[in-house]
């Protein structure tokens, strides 16, 4: 059988990035006029779309809690997005994806601000290219962000894995496919937390260690690509004092 | 249970790091092509393999096809209502499988009768009968056990039909996975969490591990968070545990 050729003898991968670069990431704030707050990212081939609506009043009513506000999530791939139709039906990934997400938002929303509210978050994944977990992510914090809801921090996402005995950063949809590990891991990049982590494939220890500070590491990368585009959606070219001189330190560093 | 907890100790008496007894059964339903039942302290779980001949997955036509599910059903605790699966359950089952299915447990290859047309399809589908916490390991230890009590029945091709030939084959077995649940609890970790320690729980991570010490499944759960010290404790955590319980497993191996 043939195998393809995942990285080439010059260290260079499918798509021609060495294995700590990140695919092109795109994040457009404000998309959707109706939401509370919208964002769209383009991560690599992925395009994704999220609306935040609320905080709002929760119905049912029941699902409402007295101390604070209930966080909805919805993963949800559109028919057109893969390369065989896919049924329109949530499907059991999804659900778990849903969910996992949700978990992975929840600790950087300061949902006691908002008893007896409801906050959804949909994401509309409009094509798929492989780490549209971690891209939906991504986009959803931000989402949260334009919608004004009060935040600890936001959640950047990432995923690391192996391509042919090598940790590589950031697996595209054929090496997810044809390689053989794959870790999304979702962080709070100031407060240090982990809210996400899965891995399917065999990692040794030492792998292990070095797949998950790869990912971490492509997390605070995403976070920097985060927080430029809200900088540019709220300030524009006017940055706030005192931003500029970060943004440049930052770039030095 | 916080105090407790704190100081290193836990309301049944085990330390942070214990896992509860686990009891083996295996052959318990005859009409099943392998079955076993679990305890795990106090979550029961039976497991029953059937096997049967169909169409491979889509993208893995050479290989036979493995299809792990769970079900929590509604004789395992007041607090389950029969009905569709939610959210939990299709977690639960995911996770269960993801955990056989990435360690390579079967070896699939071998399971091909035409290939890309015919393959050995092996169902484990788990009931959890009894719930009290941690039912991703317990569903797990289920599965691996019925696999391992399994005899294959051998299908051939003639002319085209597949024919049971009613003889029985050992399956193809790999390696053993081992699947190690903590829970976060404040700022301690804690192994095999009963159901009342997770009603206190922030964050859950299940690790999954094969004979070879390696990695091969994770799942954080639950809307709390880790630290990577955390991770990297409950991850060294599940390797040393895992081993013990591999022990009692490959007793199954006759």
């Amino acid at each position: 059988m043939d195998q393809t050729i995942l990285i080439d003898e010059n260290g260079k991968r499918t798509d021609g990035r060495s294995s700590d670069d990140l695919r092109d990431i795109k994040i457009t704030i404000g998309v959707l006029k109706n939401a509370d707050g919208s964002a769209s990212i383009e991560f690599g081939k992925n395009k994704i779309m999220v609306a935040v609506y609320g905080p709002r009043e929760v119905h049912p009513k029941h699902m409402a809690l007295p101390d604070r506000c209930v966080l909805r999530c919805r993963y949800h791939m559109s028919p057109f997005s893969t390369d065989t139709r896919k049924n329109p039906a949530p499907s059991r990934r999804e659900v778990e994806i849903s969910k996992v997400m949700r978990e992975a938002l929840e600790p950087a929303i300061m949902l006691e601000d908002y008893p007896r509210a409801a906050i959804d978050v949909f994401v509309e994944v409009l094509q798929a290219d492989g780490g549209s977990r971690c891209a939906g992510i991504a986009a959803a914090s931000v989402a949260l962000a334009d919608a004004g809801v009060n935040m600890k921090d936001l959640v950047a996402a990432c995923a690391a894995g192996k391509v042919n005995d090598k940790i590589v950063l950031d697996i595209n949809d054929i090496e997810d496919k044809e390689g053989s590990a794959d870790m999304p891991v979702a962080y709070l990049p100031n407060l240090e937390q982990i809210t996400l982590l899965q891995l399917d494939g065999i990692l040794d220890e030492s792998q292990f260690n070095e797949c998950l500070e790869k990912a971490i590491h492509g997390c605070k990368m995403v976070y920097e690509i985060q927080r430029k585009a809200l900088i540019e959606k709220y300030f524009g070219n006017d940055l706030p004092e005192g931003e500029e001189k970060e943004l440049e330190e930052n770039k030095e560093n | 249970m916080f105090d407790l907890i704190t100081n290193g100790k836990r309301l049944d008496g085990r330390s942070l790091e214990d896992t509860r007894d686990l009891e083996i059964e295996i052959d318990i339903i005859k009409k099943a092509d392998g079955s076993a039942k679990v305890k795990l302290g106090n979550s029961e779980v039976i497991a029953g393999v059937k096997v049967e001949t169909g169409a491979p997955f889509e993208g893995l036509e050479n290989k036979g096809a493995l299809i792990v599910t769970a079900e929590v059903l509604p004789i395992a605790s007041p607090y389950i209502e029969p009905g569709p699966p939610d959210e939990e359950t299709i977690e639960l089952a995911r996770v269960v499988d993801r955990g056989i299915r990435e360690s390579q447990m079967i070896d699939l290859d071998k399971l091909v009768l035409i290939p890309g047309k015919t393959v050995y399809v092996i169902f484990v589908d788990c009931s959890i009968i009894n719930a009290d916490g941690n039912l991703f390991d317990a569903a797990s230890y289920a599965v691996v056990a019925a696999l391992l009590s399994t005899k294959l029945p051998i299908f051939e091709i003639h002319d085209e039909k597949v024919v049971d030939t009613g003889k029985k084959q050992e399956p193809p077995i790999r390696t053993l996975p081992v699947s190690i649940t903590s829970i976060r609890i404040r700022n301690n970790i804690i192994v095999d969490p009963t159901a009342e320690e997770e009603s206190c729980m922030e964050s859950r991570i299940t690790i999954t591990t094969n004979s070879n010490n390696e990695y091969t499944a994770i799942q954080k759960g639950s809307t709390g968070y880790f630290t990577l010290e955390q991770i990297k404790f409950a991850a060294q955590t599940a390797r040393v545990k895992a081993e013990t319980l591999r022990t009692k497993l490959k007793e199954l191996i006759k």
